[in-house]
């Protein structure tokens, strides 16, 4: 009797015990993997410059940036609507770290070429890194007839390179920010004044507003300006937003160009004194390639309806 | 003596109780959205997943960036957009089955499995019908069920409304060892 009363009293510790355990056993076996941040900023683009974000492998994006004349022209410009840049590009994800894009500016009809590669990647959990590195190269070739006949130059003398490190910290869910030192060198300078290689710093950030839309800004501060043209910093702010495959960026800049040459070095107006420029950039995603689904069940298991046991 | 045997009942429970549970880590949960314009499809091979066939108790915990679809950008938009895995980073159902007895003398294969389903913070009662499978060292849960996306609070936006049903099916195949600790 004492030993039936003993046994039920055994069982009825025991089960209240498993009962809480079950969750708790799951908790303990969560493997502890490192995750990458995702979503520093959402398009490879803060506002003119890049950021660190690539597109995955596999999906070309076709990107049209658009950057009309000064608002300050005012109506007779119909603040700046007459008057407009555009760059058309393909981009394209060749890994999740490497990628390429072309595109053609109508600024000084130029053609650029850039490959942005992802060195470091921003994680937690069992590998934790506070920041992501990424490297950009740029080549841009102007092919403006601005030259008198006999003066043609060579192919080399009209291109421009740029080079940068994109380093950038998501701080929390809705912020991010990124600094971008930018070395631009041009083989052929328009004055002997003008140096060859321009060093410059970018500022860039990301505010959340929303989980479709967030408010960006940007600032590129040039060290040994051009000489010959009255240049000035560059400051931009745009607003993002995310649909589906698209992204929009509605942008205000002093900047009138979209590629790093042209808005670090040669941008002219004052963005604080009105001299502002309304833009934006459009983005749509199409997946050339389809991610392989890894998982791979049997058909044995893919027909569990049929399998019985 | 007395206390002896009381030691000998306590750990020999302890034991038998251990060898009634069975776990996974990689079990299956994939889900499907089907409309007019576009299916989507999501799978998971790191489910973790534990049944106590001593009580009928069952717990999974599903990892919600652990979800692969076959566009990159899908998964972002998943897990930053509809299901916030940053704020919500697992999904979680705990329940009972409540047919125990007819699984365990073979009397019948699908469990009825009545417990919460947590997404997104947002607990629902359901219960799910599972064919059972109890082999000499596994047993395998398989089976699919219904659910409702605006219950769990995962807002769809008007412009993709064609593109996401409103109701997803969960298809999951969860083969259990012998848990040892």
């Amino acid at each position: 009797m004492k030993k039936t009363l003993l046994l039920l009293l055994s069982i009825s510790i025991n089960i209240p015990i498993q009962a809480q355990e079950l969750s708790d056993i799951l908790e303990s076996e969560i493997p502890n993997t490192t995750e990458y941040v995702s979503a520093t900023f959402k398009g490879t683009r803060i506002i003119n410059g890049h950021s660190i974000e690539n597109r995955k492998k596999g999906i070309l994006e076709f990107l049209i940036s658009h950057r009309f004349g000064k608002i300050s022209d005012g109506e007779e410009q119909f603040f700046g609507i007459d008057e407009s840049n555009i760059r058309l590009a393909l981009e394209y994800g060749l890994t999740n770290d490497i990628m390429i894009g072309l595109g053609r500016s109508s600024f000084e009809k130029t053609y650029d070429g850039f490959i942005k590669y992802k060195l470091l990647k921003q994680s937690k959990g069992e590998k934790t890194f506070p920041i992501s590195v990424s490297l950009f190269g740029s080549v841009a070739r102007k092919t403006l007839k601005d030259y008198l006949p006999e003066n043609e130059p060579s192919f080399n003398e009209r291109l421009f390179y740029t080079t940068q490190i994109l380093i950038a910290r998501k701080f929390s869910e809705s912020f991010s920010f990124q600094l971008t030192p930018s070395y631009i060198h041009r083989n052929l300078v328009a004055t002997t004044d003008d140096p060859h290689d321009i060093f410059a710093l970018g500022a860039g950030m990301r505010l959340k507003l929303n989980k479709r839309m967030s408010i960006n800004s940007e600032y590129y501060h040039t060290f040994n300006p051009l000489e010959s043209k009255d240049v000035e910093n560059v400051f931009s702010i745009g607003l993002d937003i995310e649909t589906g495959g698209h992204i929009f960026q509605l942008v205000l800049s002093n900047a009138n160009t979209m590629i790093e040459k042209a808005f670090i070095t040669e941008t002219t107006d004052n963005f604080f004194k009105g001299d502002i420029h309304f833009g934006f950039n459009i983005s749509r995603a199409f997946h050339l390639q389809k991610h392989k689904t890894k998982i791979l069940l049997t058909d044995e298991e893919k027909n569990y309806d049929t399998l019985e046991n | 003596m007395r206390f002896i045997t009381l030691l000998f009942i306590l750990i020999t429970g302890l034991y038998v109780s251990a060898q009634e549970k069975y776990f996974t880590k990689q079990g299956y949960i994939s889900f499907f959205s089907h409309t007019s314009v576009e299916d989507i499809k999501a799978e998971n091979n790191q489910v973790l997943s534990i049944i106590d066939f001593s009580t009928g108790e069952i717990a999974i915990t599903v990892l919600m960036k652990s979800f692969a679809f076959e566009k990159a950008l899908m998964q972002e938009h998943f897990n930053e957009n509809y299901v916030e895995s940053d704020k919500y980073p697992k999904a979680t159902f705990t329940g009972t089955i409540q047919n125990l007895k007819d699984i365990l003398e073979g009397n019948n294969t699908i469990a009825e499995i009545k417990g919460k389903l947590t997404i997104k913070g947002i607990t629902k009662i359901v219960t799910i019908e599972s064919k059972t499978v109890i082999e000499n060292d596994s047993i395998t849960l398989k089976g699919k069920f219904m659910v409702t996306v605006a219950d769990f609070n995962i807002k769809i936006p008007a412009i993709v409304r064609k593109n996401i049903a409103e109701s997803v099916e969960v298809t999951f195949l969860l083969n259990h060892q012998p848990y040892k600790k």
